[in-house]
């Protein structure tokens, strides 16, 4: 596998501007003589295809939401960073593309991240333009917030709904391309394979997931725009529908998968109330200013959080990391959490969440402050919980939320597949190891509208327009393998569940590659996954049939894909024999139970090759080199 | 708890639709109603039978996927919540609950509780969107816009369309929906120059779709998980009557 990363030279503040001179153009005329397929209505895949069906090329999407507007970029809540620098307060693109880097633990590529902080003002400007409503300030100008990770105030926000209404943006968009002609969209469809011939990407499978019909496309590009693999974990703050099958589908036809061990893991969400569970809820983290996390001192402490007194608690980040506190960063306060309840100072009918306690913040600031501040929140915590929390302290507990690993791409968002692109969370591109708040509508946002529409070009511009059909003996070879395995999913005719399967390798992902992992954990959990993958097929029970709309049938598909996933997740955070950003090894810790990088052995991009199903994946690896971040540590006592 | 739930099953479009009815025990009231449903579909399969089709994806009450008529009410009894956000707690002491599809002329149901809402995406298509090529955006501050202007945008911004209010509606129209998204547009600066456009070609479109008239009933606004207003609509038919009596689309004539 060769990793070409193709990052352009010079300084870093021309790059992007060399690259764009540097690549090939399609004329106009020619655009429209050009297909390319997008995978996925997020905020990526939806602001490329429009972008792109503008210029004038064909493009056909396909989403397994019901309407573009459904995919799960929709639920971000809190904002949008942008180096605008309108607070007037020292905020540069410079010092926005120090602070992702430095937030991504030394493990993302600058040159991607200097280009993604350049295109953040265009973004904005962009969305205002397109009628997203942000919050403004009575002069009728754009208001910013605050997020973690940053001494600025440079995040926009639209209410507690930036990714809503960023997502309508881009969805509108593309109706209008629709409306125009140049853009289709197949909704309720699902990608099955990527279908490569030559080692270049030629199209997809797909299944309409009304009809059950099995059927190919051809292009001359295919981007796939499809997310995350947070539910590898079951429960998670993604939604129910989210999967790997698309980028794990495009890895088994040889496009390299990195870090896939990097995942995100939130610090305040609402700690599961029983095994019914289905997913977790996200609380904002700016609940983190005025609350205060706290457990009782002694382990097994059963009386009510009223009823313990002041010195019979432990505050424990006040204790551990007096300077940060209660606004420690979120692979911190997330791990520190869960040594608590482990250590059996959980609280809680299930004994599995800490306290977020607002009893001295009432006091200080009064009720109605802190209803101004929060109502919309605590509000949501008494739907679901049924508890008040003026009254009593939130609990919380860490959720896994966001993954940084993805398919590795080059400069060009090109995978090591020509012909396919990812963008957005589906490519492993610019957070490094742990991704800031307010970073990841922005990343999508610039692959979609900024970058790929012009890189695709530079691709499309060196191959000969429609040579790709369906009539390639690849494409029914794809469709063969697709259909023998919704037959076989049909046929096992077993005894458990899906989400059962589900669950219980959602279970062994949480605990042994979870928040915190080690190499006899990792080795288990590689044995425990191969066992339960054989139990998956040997035990697994679909209803129904493959023609009609079948819900189970779509998740046994996905279900599948994960327990296959799963195993190069362990794999990779075994061989990163390290601690960096969320991904920690309790064998790489400092004296006081810190995160401890190996910068000398380390610091490099981990890309997997597959090889087949149950056998050892080859490593690959991206030399990461900081030319204008200085490699340092972390530190927030 | 403990209920008897009456669930509407229909195998596909053109098949004839039924209630079923389920004795259902050992519910938490600390489930969500789409988990007490993936529960009870965990029941059936094991015993052998098909689970019940229903549409759902964030569980956070925004993507708009999930849309159950329960007891008679779109999103069930609680007010501003989404049937993925109704807790079971708020249905104690129901002995009996009846779960429904959304019923709408424009709404063809697909299997079960599932139906096909596309309709709402072609009314987006006929005008929704303000036509900003990318990369010709000014500069973002370069047009102030009036905080009030701004906030009432959002206010019909936040619509999710889930098709709660056409659900509601006796006439199911999808009068609310189609306002929601006249008005945010029209609110702002920056959708001026296609307003008028806008009004008379997503009303044409909506019409087109089967939806049916707005006659002034206001189940949309109860319906509505956001909170949408029905003043919306008023803005929408100003806006309908000044753009078919005064707007003249722009033609270009021979010199």
């Amino acid at each position: 596998m060769e990793l070409n990363a193709k990052i352009p030279s010079g300084p870093i503040e021309q790059r992007w501007t060399k690259h764009r001179f540097e690549m090939k153009l399609v004329s106009p005329a020619n655009k429209r003589k050009y297909t390319v397929i997008v995978i996925g209505t997020g905020l990526a895949g939806a602001s490329a295809a429009a972008t792109m069906a503008e210029l004038g090329y064909n493009v056909r999407v396909y989403t397994y939401n019901d309407s573009a507007r459904r995919a799960h970029s929709i639920a971000a809540q809190g904002g949008i960073n942008a180096a605008k620098n309108y607070q007037n307060d020292g905020d540069s693109v410079y010092r926005l593309f120090y602070d992702t880097v430095k937030g991504g633990d030394f493990r993302s590529r600058e040159s991607n991240v200097y280009r993604l902080a350049e295109l953040s003002v265009n973004i904005i400007d962009q969305c205002v333009a397109q009628g997203v409503p942000f919050a403004r300030e009575y002069s009728g100008l754009l208001d910013n917030r605050s997020f973690g990770g940053a001494q600025v105030s440079r995040t926009f926000y639209a209410r507690g709904q930036t990714g809503q209404q960023l997502l309508l943006g881009c969805y509108q968009a593309l109706q209008k391309e629709v409306a125009g002609g140049n853009a289709k969209v197949f909704t309720r469809h699902e990608l099955l394979d990527v279908v490569v011939v030559d080692g270049v990407a030629r199209g997809v499978v797909l299944r309409d997931m009304v009809s059950g019909r099995i059927f190919s496309d051809a292009a001359d590009a295919v981007v796939l725009a499809t997310g995350g693999y947070s539910n590898v974990f079951f429960l998670s703050t993604n939604a129910k529908g989210c999967n790997v099958t698309a980028t794990w589908r495009a890895h088994r036809r040889g496009a390299g998968f990195a870090n896939p061990c990097f995942t995100q893991i939130h610090p305040t969400c609402i700690p599961p109330s029983g095994e019914y569970q289905s997913k977790l809820t996200l609380m904002s983290e700016s609940l983190r200013n005025d609350g205060r996390i706290w457990v009782p001192k002694r382990a097994g402490d059963t009386r009510a959080p009223g009823d313990i007194p002041e010195d019979e608690r432990d505050y424990y980040l006040e204790r551990l990391y007096p300077a940060f506190g209660n606004l420690s960063p979120r692979d911190i306060s997330s791990r520190r959490a869960k040594e608590m309840v482990d250590r059996g100072h959980g609280v809680g009918p299930l004994r599995n969440g800490v306290y977020l306690d607002f009893k001295d913040a009432i006091a200080r600031l009064g009720r109605e402050k802190i209803r101004e501040r929060y109502g919309n929140l605590f509000a949501m915590y008494e739907k679901i919980t049924g508890e008040d929390p003026y009254e009593v302290p939130m609990r919380i507990y860490p959720a896994p939320h966001y993954t940084m690993g993805g398919l590795w791409v080059d400069y060009n968002l090109q995978t090591t597949i020509p012909g396919l692109f990812a963008a957005g969370e589906a490519n492993f591109s610019d957070h490094g190891a742990n991704r800031l708040g307010a970073s990841a509508l922005m990343q999508g946002l610039a692959d979609g509208y900024f970058i790929l529409p012009l890189t695709i070009g530079d691709w499309l511009a060196r191959v000969k327009p429609g040579a790709n059909t369906t009539d390639h003996p690849a494409f029914r070879d794809a469709e063969r393998e697709a259909k023998a395995r919704v037959d076989a999913l049909l046929a096992v005719g077993g005894k458990t569940s899906v989400d059962t399967f589900h669950m219980r390798l959602g279970r062994i992902m949480w605990d042994k590659c979870g928040m915190s992992r080690n190499a006899a954990g990792l080795k288990e959990a590689l044995d425990q996954v191969r066992q339960l993958r054989e139990e998956f097929w040997r035990d697994v029970r679909v209803l129904g049939s493959g023609d009609t709309l079948n819900q189970s049938l779509e998740k046994a598909g996905r279900v599948a894909d994960f327990l296959e996933f799963a195993e190069l997740m362990c794999y990779d955070a075994l061989a990163r024999d390290e601690s960096c950003g969320a991904h920690y090894r309790e064998e790489h810790t400092t004296e006081d139970g810190e995160a401890k990088r190996n910068d000398e052995k380390f610091a490099f991009v981990s890309v997997w090759e597959f090889r087949g199903v149950g056998e050892e994946p080859i490593l690959h690896k991206e030399p990461l080199t900081f030319e204008y971040v200085p490699l340092s540590t972390r530190s927030y006592k | 708890m403990e209920f008897t739930l009456h669930v509407w099953r229909q195998s596909g479009p053109a098949a004839p639709g039924r209630f079923e009815t389920l004795s259902v025990k050992d519910i938490s009231e600390h489930m969500s109603f789409l988990e007490m449903l993936d529960l009870v579909n965990e029941r059936l399969i094991a015993e052998g039978k098909e689970p019940i089709a229903f549409d759902h994806d964030c569980r956070e009450g925004i993507c708009g996927t999930c849309g159950l008529m329960i007891n008679g009410v779109p999103h069930g009894p609680l007010g501003l919540t989404t049937a993925c956000q109704l807790h079971m707690r708020h249905l104690k002491g129901a002995k009996e609950i009846w779960v429904e599809p959304w019923r709408a002329r424009a709404f063809p149901v697909i299997k079960d509780l599932v139906v096909d809402r596309s309709a709402l995406d072609r009314i987006i298509q006929a005008g929704g969107y303000i036509s900003v090529r990318t990369g010709s955006a000014p500069e973002a501050n370069s047009i102030p816009v009036k905080k009030i202007d701004a906030d009432m945008a959002m206010d019909a911004a936040i619509c999710i369309g889930c098709g709660a209010c056409v659900a509601a509606c006796p006439n199911g129209s999808a009068m609310l929906f189609t306002a929601a998204k006249v008005s945010h547009l029209g609110l702002l600066p920056q959708g001026q120059p296609e307003r008028f456009d806008r009004v008379l070609s997503m009303v044409e479109a909506h019409d087109r779709e089967g939806f049916g008239n707005c006659t002034n009933h206001g189940a949309c606004q109860n319906a509505c998980p956001k909170g949408i207003s029905v003043d919306f609509i008023a803005r929408l038919n100003r806006d309908l009557v000044k753009a078919a009596l005064t707007y003249k689309p722009y033609e270009i004539t021979a010199v």
